[in-house]
């Protein structure tokens, strides 16, 4: 933005803002609050709801504040009588269209037009109801988001999402005038398109016309029925979110919290999902160095490089869509999430003595496309579906409220064992750039013997939010058996948000970029900025977020993967070592490519 | 005010007018600048309905600093009732040629682009191999300018100059937000000039002739002259090249069939003007401005059904992205079903006016905001017929 200052007047007082500023922005500095809903700070400009529109002296027509820049003398009012007038016109005519059910909407409460109406006091309805009937039939195809088109206001903050982040283009505006409408290709269901389910139109939806699917009732259901094991794993970012939906600021660090909560709730088993990323590493970091042997010393040309990370399911589902030929790129790793589902109904139940059918396995994670892997056909390694639900971290929330508790007041509690224990390295997975640094800490140390070479481990370069970032380790002093990296540059790069996995996939694809290995999560800011995650998000809400995994990452003893004590154990007890026999029957799987439409 | 009684020009259509390579070769010495100041002297408005100030609209773009600059030609016309671009296209597109490469060699562009309407596509033949022509002249010429055409698809919203240019890049036909206006940020994000058919052949004639000839037309704030479509209850319907500032009244007694009961001045998008009010209407930007459509009715029409029509239009045609048109169209269709029916009582028409207000202060675009136009005067007019 512009040093030059703008001098202008709103509602009769005087301020000063950079060039290129817009009224929105001028009015904020002023705490003027001028009501937007096609705006979000994470995307373009659209100027289309109108709700923010302001007069300015001079003008014919009112503006839209949230497009219009300021100019030097401009006079603003944004509460006049005209402005009024359209405001609750515009309000009006947005419900006029919008099945008002809110007493049955999912997103009751937590709804922007709701707030609005309220707010301008919209009573009886002036104008005559548009609802068409054939819009009130919901598209429930998808196992993570749901479509309700009577709920939607053509605000297109979805469709910008879909495309400005996320590079996927599953949601577009179709026809005009009174058929204009947000979907998808031919019409399809959303479960038969490009989407990824990654639920970032979700975080962006003022209404509720796009949700998750909810499956508490289900859960309450298996935590209420004494023959059924209840276990539930928490994934490393719904600790540092949960807080924002339970009255907390963002970037509220609340894990013991959250275990205590779950055992409040009922689960007989309250675990963590950290316990897998850490086994992740193990897994990732062994195959990594296994393709590195096997093309440098082996000069075995059927050897993919660079690999890429596979935890973002979000991410597996795109490249399956848009980059079919690098396939064999991706590692063979399930998710964490994934990996503990298949443990819970084998290794678990073992220790525990439990018969895996009577035992329901449960995740809670910051994702809704977590919803979709837990359905892949593929996640059913312990002759089960391995992981049962996948509730995101707003669902929790819910349930949490549901249950009576008052979650700030409750004490600190410890996870369950087994399948508890987790490190520093495992949280930073919350992280974008954790998982690259977890296994960067753990591979340096099984190369060299020595940790990495960054001050308390911390491996700034891949940290950050800039989309796409890279780095170079170079190895030295390896252990004899890795001497064949001696002096290797290893050269890795990170992208967060789909569009950036996209520009950095693409410049791998056309081989304008070689890498060793690539970490690619879906959503803006990895993990902690997924689409389960507490509405609303921006990028300061995602930088708290993720001040606070790596503040959680410091406070924990262990902080490497591979010293994690129950990884230890399980490789003694029934894993043997990574990329053994029965790691790669449970923990490791493939993927298939699918069509663009 | 100036009144001016009814009189028929011949400029636009008037053959051996414009001989290109002479105009050209002549027009390519001048200083760029003197070009600007003549068309601003000649008062030239743009006739696409607007009216902005053609000289202006030059200047700015030729005043802004870019490798690309583009001269579009808006032949969109989509206006219902208004066809009198199809023929100036078909009877003298080298005028228009001309005028673009005038405005290119103003502006300093090199790419010129004609965004035909969809409909008019049967032209496409016939003009591009006139453009064929003319592009070699240009070479001969040693003017590096290249003029091509662009097909629409149907969409009455294209012809709004930014949802235009968002057609021409290939992407859904919406209106951007302005600023910035398309002397800075047109097509492709570059300083463009865009105007309408009618308007780059008048730049035309201003090039040839100057502008003292052009001036003498019309009155103070409507200068020249400007060609007419007229339908409807008329026995003449067509094509006039008509004096500007007329009265209204004088039009419907050239034009009329003696029964007519009012006249809407500019298309859907424009005023209708009842009988009573037909002596103290000029037509021109002073009084009711009209991009060229004169749509006559007499006592058998219903006024219901004429405006009634108007909005099923703009409901369909409305590009749906900004609240205030997208719903407030079928707002006021359905609203003026329901007091028609009787399920909404007739002093429900006042909330709809009031709604229409708003559309023409708080919608994205023109379209939304002219919506009001016929709206009220139609509502205001003829209200028992709305009602009964």
């Amino acid at each position: 933005m512009s040093n030059y200052m703008v001098n202008l007047k709103i509602n009769n007082i005087p301020v000063s803002v950079p060039e290129g500023s817009t009224i929105v922005q001028a009015a904020n500095k002023l705490n003027f609050r001028i009501p937007t809903l096609c705006f979000h700070p994470d995307l373009s400009v659209a100027g289309n709801c109108r709700v923010c529109v302001v007069e300015i002296t001079g003008a014919r027509a009112l503006a839209a504040a949230c497009a219009m820049p300021v100019a030097e003398g401009m006079e603003v009012f944004t509460n006049s009588a005209k402005v009024r007038t359209a405001r609750k016109h515009v309000i009006e005519l947005l419900l006029s269209e919008h099945n008002a059910d809110c007493t049955k909407c999912f997103k009751n409460g937590h709804c922007e037009l709701q707030e609005l109406a309220a707010e301008y006091r919209v009573g009886d309805h002036v104008f005559l109801d548009l609802v068409k009937a054939s819009d009130k039939i919901l598209d429930i195809s998808s196992p993570s988001i749901q479509k309700d088109n009577s709920k939607c206001i053509r605000c297109q903050r979805c469709v910008r999402t879909c495309e400005e982040l996320q590079a996927v283009g599953a949601l577009a505006v179709a026809c005009k005038g009174d058929h204009q409408r947000i979907t998808t290709f031919m019409d399809k269901s959303l479960h038969n398109v490009v989407c990824t389910n990654c639920g970032q139109c979700i975080n962006r939806c003022p209404t509720g016309a796009l949700v998750e699917r909810n499956y508490m009732e289900e859960v309450w259901d298996h935590i209420n029925n004494p023959f059924k094991h209840v276990v539930v794993q928490t994934a490393p970012a719904v600790r540092i979110g949960l807080g924002e939906d339970l009255g907390l600021e963002p970037g509220h660090r609340v894990t013991g919290k959250l275990v205590s909560a779950l055992k409040h709730i009922g689960f007989d088993s309250v675990l963590d999902t950290d316990f897998t990323a850490d086994l992740t590493i193990m897994e990732e970091g062994t195959e990594l160095l296994t393709r590195l042997k096997k093309a440098i010393v082996d000069k075995d040309e059927t050897v993919t490089l660079p690999m890429t990370t596979s935890c973002s399911p979000g991410w597996i589902k795109f490249i399956e869509h848009t980059f079919p030929e690098l396939l064999p790129n991706v590692s063979t790793c399930k998710s964490p999430q994934q990996m503990f589902g298949a443990l819970a109904k084998t290794y678990y139940a073992q220790k525990k003595g439990l018969d895996p059918k009577n035992i329901v396995s449960v995740s809670i994670m910051p994702c809704t496309a977590k919803k979709f892997e837990a359905n892949r056909p593929e996640m059913r390694a312990s002759g089960y579906q391995d992981v049962d639900y996948v509730l995101t971290t707003r669902e929790l929330a819910m349930m949490i409220k549901q249950a009576g508790i008052e979650f700030t007041k409750l004490d600190d509690m410890h996870y369950d064992s087994i399948m508890g224990e987790g490190t520093g390295a495992a949280v930073i997975f919350g992280a974008t750039g954790g998982v690259m640094e977890a296994a960067l800490r753990t591979a340096y140390e099984i190369v060299t013997g020595r940790e990495v070479p960054f001050n308390n481990l911390n491996i700034t370069p891949v940290r950050g939010m800039e989309g796409v970032r890279e780095a170079t380790i170079t190895i030295t002093g390896t252990r004899p058996e890795w001497s064949f990296l001696e002096g290797v540059e290893m050269k890795v790069a990170v992208a967060h948000g789909l569009v950036n996995a996209k520009e950095l996939m693409t410049a791998v694809r056309d081989q304008k970029a070689s890498y060793h290995f690539i970490e690619v999560m879906a959503c803006p800011g990895g993990c902690l900025g997924g689409g389960g995650q507490p509405i609303p998000t921006s990028a300061d809400i995602r930088e708290k977020r993720a001040q606070a995994i790596y503040a959680e990452d410091e406070g924990l003893p262990i902080r490497k993967s591979h010293e994690n004590p129950e990884v230890v154990q399980i490789y003694k007890d029934f894993l043997g070592e990574p990329l053994g026999h029965r790691s790669h029957a449970l923990l490791h799987t493939h993927y298939k490519p699918r069509k663009r439409y | 005010m100036e009144h001016k009684t009814i009189k028929k020009v011949d400029i636009i259509f008037a053959k051996d007018t414009c001989n290109p390579r002479e105009l050209l070769s002549k027009t390519l010495q001048r200083n760029p600048d003197d070009i600007i100041l003549d068309i601003i002297d000649s008062g030239l408005k743009g006739r696409g309905g607007a009216g902005f100030p053609t000289g202006l609209k030059w200047k700015f773009t030729r005043n802004e600093v870019s490798e690309d600059k583009y001269v579009i030609c808006n032949a969109d016309e989509g206006e219902p009732g208004t066809f009198k671009d199809r023929e100036i296209l078909d009877q003298v597109p080298e005028k228009v040629f001309v005028g673009m490469a005038v405005c290119g060699y103003v502006i300093g562009a090199r790419e010129g682009y004609i965004y035909l309407r969809g409909e008019y596509n049967f032209l496409l033949r016939s003009l591009n191999a006139k453009l064929e022509t003319f592009n070699a002249l240009m070479k001969e010429l040693k003017f590096d300018f290249h003029i091509s055409i662009r097909s629409g698809s149907g969409a009455y919203i294209c012809g709004e100059e930014s949802a235009l240019f968002e057609s021409m890049e290939g992407k859904r036909g919406e209106p951007r937000n302005k600023p910035p206006y398309p002397t800075r940020a047109g097509y492709n994000h570059k300083p463009t000039a865009i105007n309408n058919v009618e308007t780059l052949v008048y730049t035309t004639m201003i090039t040839r002739l100057g502008p003292t000839e052009f001036k003498a037309l019309g009155t103070q704030d409507s200068r020249g002259s400007k060609v007419f479509s007229v339908s409807g209850d008329t026995p003449i319907a067509g094509i006039y090249e008509l004096e500007l500032g007329m009265p209204l009244a004088d039009f419907v007694d050239s034009f009329g069939d003696g029964d007519t009961k009012a006249v809407q001045v500019g298309g859907a998008s424009g005023h209708c003007v009842p009988r009573k009010q037909f002596r103290d209407t000029i037509i021109g930007f002073e009084g009711i401005p009209t991009g060229g459509s004169m749509m006559i009715f007499n006592s058998s029409r219903s006024m219901y059904n004429v405006l009634h029509d108007y909005l099923e239009f703009f409901t369909e045609e409305s590009c749906g992205q900004c609240t205030p048109c997208r719903v407030g169209c079928q707002q006021l269709l359905k609203g003026i079903e329901a007091v028609k029916r009787g399920e909404r009582k007739p002093d429900y028409l006042e909330e709809l006016k009031k709604l229409a207000d708003t559309m023409k202060v708080a919608a994205k675009c023109g379209l939304g905001q002219s919506v009001a136009n016929p709206f009220n005067s139609i509502v205001n007019n003829f209200r028992e017929e709305i009602i009964y």
